[in-house]
């Protein structure tokens, strides 16, 4: 997977309600959902928070398929979090033991909740990076740092610098392929020797990539003056963001999953 | 009238030799003055210094008889658009409509207008059905014409091109120089242009030739590209229609004298041909 399609092939676009939603709401309600997560601790909570996910996911129109392929690059991480909580955990009724691994039916439990938890938790900024774009979460982001204007956080600044990352992310990619080629043509091998071999032909690779990125800079902001832009200076913004009733609707519902959750554990 | 005035003009960087020196010239309102000369020479610090984003060391910039300082430059700036050689280093935001909207931002105008302003600016250039497209999934040359519509947002009266076409393929260059003949009549622009390209520089109203550091030669089109010993003195190519009036010289072909484009060469010929 390159670079490019981790962080720009995700968006699938589309018209379903969460689509439509303001990325506001959307990454507002996607830390919510993680805290929610940490609340719920038995199997009914559970249950019902994979529901609460099933439906957003069916709101969404995208098949569960997508989500799934989603988990793959984390695979690993999610493998050797279950084996930490399946063999690290102590008490409850022992099965069997050697050395300084355990099998016990804490365990056992937490590492299915653990499982859960990480399911769940994924489908959700799933939900959220396919149905945003990446420039619209930039922009839900700095309008949601705006209150901290106030103490002198320079958030219009904040929020084009990391739209620009976003934007030169392709350019740069195009750029490293290019310089890759140039220096294999030079004889140089990236993907053959030792670490330490490999660790020298990056560099061959990171150094070219170093000086045209600060020129790159250099260039860009030359433009940006000559069109104009003064950091510090009051900036309309063509992207304008629309909060709507549906969204406050949205957010409702969803704060009604911590009272339901309370109700469940009776 | 003349909507630049450049008296006097100096511009050194630290410790170097002089890049611009004793630089004066003035360009009238609805011009198009093409800057040529070799790598080096000053034309692009020229047009930097035009844009305020140079400071010289003395002289005057008069723009639309205002005198350029440092309070003003913002100002004057918003009637003014630059275009720069590379595509990829002049788009800023991350698709083609957020990117035409940067000037406008810039200057803080009201979101409604920008939106109007926006569209017709892209449909100027014929991006419209790009406005969505981020800059990987564009050419150099739709990249080009997505920074020309950024400039042409603002509603300048004067456009800088520094070299806009040079990184183009020639299909690429042939239609952004189209469009911004299209743009200059269509808006009442002024031109300013520093090219390598002697097709650009033929299209122009008047030509100046700068070499290091000096304006050796202020003249239009056609004077220059007939001036044989001018060109072979300063290395620049002789423009395909005159290459061919030589040869056709050697053949005893009446040819005439004065400097014709492509085009009128053409039209030159095929009415040569029926009277023959």
């Amino acid at each position: 997977m390159n670079i490019n399609q981790l962080i720009f092939g995700r968006y699938l676009p589309g018209n379903s309600f969460v689509h439509r939603m303001d990325p506001r709401a959307k990454l507002l309600l996607s830390f919510y959902f993680v805290l929610v997560v940490f609340i719920a601790n038995d199997w009914c909570g559970y249950l019902f928070l994979a529901l609460v996910t099933l439906f957003c996911i069916k709101l969404s129109r995208i098949k569960i398929k997508v989500f799934i392929n989603g988990l793959k690059p984390l695979f690993v991480l999610i493998l050797i979090t279950i084996l930490m909580q399946l063999f690290f955990t102590s008490g409850g009724h022992i099965y069997w033991q050697w050395g300084i691994f355990t099998l016990t039916s804490n365990g056992i439990i937490s590492s299915v909740l653990i499982t859960v938890r990480f399911i769940l938790i994924i489908f959700m900024s799933t939900l959220l990076t396919l149905t945003t774009t990446p420039m619209a979460i930039a922009d839900a982001m700095t309008a949601l740092l705006r209150p901290l204007a106030r103490f002198h956080l320079p958030v219009d600044e904040i929020g084009l610098m990391l739209s620009i990352a976003l934007r030169m992310v392709p350019t740069l990619a195009d750029e490293a392929t290019q310089v890759m080629a140039a220096q294999r043509a030079r004889g140089i091998d990236f993907n053959h020797g030792n670490l330490f071999k490999r660790g020298k032909a990056l560099i061959s690779l990171l150094i070219p990539m170093f000086v045209d990125s600060f020129n790159q800079a250099t260039n860009l902001a030359t433009a940006m003056e000559a069109r104009g832009y003064q950091s510090g200076k009051p900036r309309t913004h063509y992207h304008q963001l629309h909060w709507q009733k549906t969204d406050t609707m949205a957010l409702i519902v969803m704060l009604l999953i911590i009272p339901v959750l309370v109700f469940l554990r009776k | 009238m003349s909507i630049i005035k450049v008296t006097h003009l100096n511009y050194q960087y630290e410790a170097h030799k002089k890049i611009l020196n004793d630089i004066n010239f003035t360009v009238e309102t609805g011009e198009w003055l093409a800057i040529i000369g070799h790598n080096g020479s000053g034309k692009s610090t020229l047009l930097r210094c035009l844009d305020g984003l140079l400071t010289p060391q003395s002289g005057q910039i008069l723009i639309n008889d205002t005198i350029m300082n440092d309070e003003n430059i913002w100002q004057l700036r918003q009637k003014m658009g630059m275009i720069f050689q590379n595509p990829d280093e002049q788009f800023v935001r991350a698709t083609v409509a957020d990117d035409v909207a940067f000037a406008l931002e810039n200057a803080a105008v009201p979101p409604q207008l920008m939106q109007q302003r926006v569209h017709e600016a892209l449909a100027a250039v014929g991006m419209l059905a790009y406005a969505d497209k981020a800059p990987a999934q564009l050419s150099g040359g739709q990249k080009q014409r997505v920074a020309l519509a950024g400039v042409i947002a603002q509603q300048p009266r004067l456009m800088l091109l520094d070299e806009a076409t040079s990184m183009l393929d020639p299909d690429g260059r042939r239609l952004v120089l189209q469009i911004i003949k299209q743009l200059r009549q269509k808006y009442h622009l002024t031109l300013l242009s520093v090219t390598h390209d002697i097709d650009e520089a033929i299209m122009a109203d008047r030509i100046l030739i700068i070499n290091d550091g000096h304006i050796i030669k202020n003249d239009t089109p056609a004077a220059i590209f007939t001036d044989k010993t001018l060109l072979s003195q300063l290395n620049l190519p002789i423009p395909y229609t005159e290459q061919l009036k030589n040869k056709l010289r050697q053949y005893h072909v009446p040819v005439p004298q004065g400097f014709y484009d492509i085009k009128e060469f053409v039209k030159y010929l095929w009415t040569l041909s029926s009277k023959m």
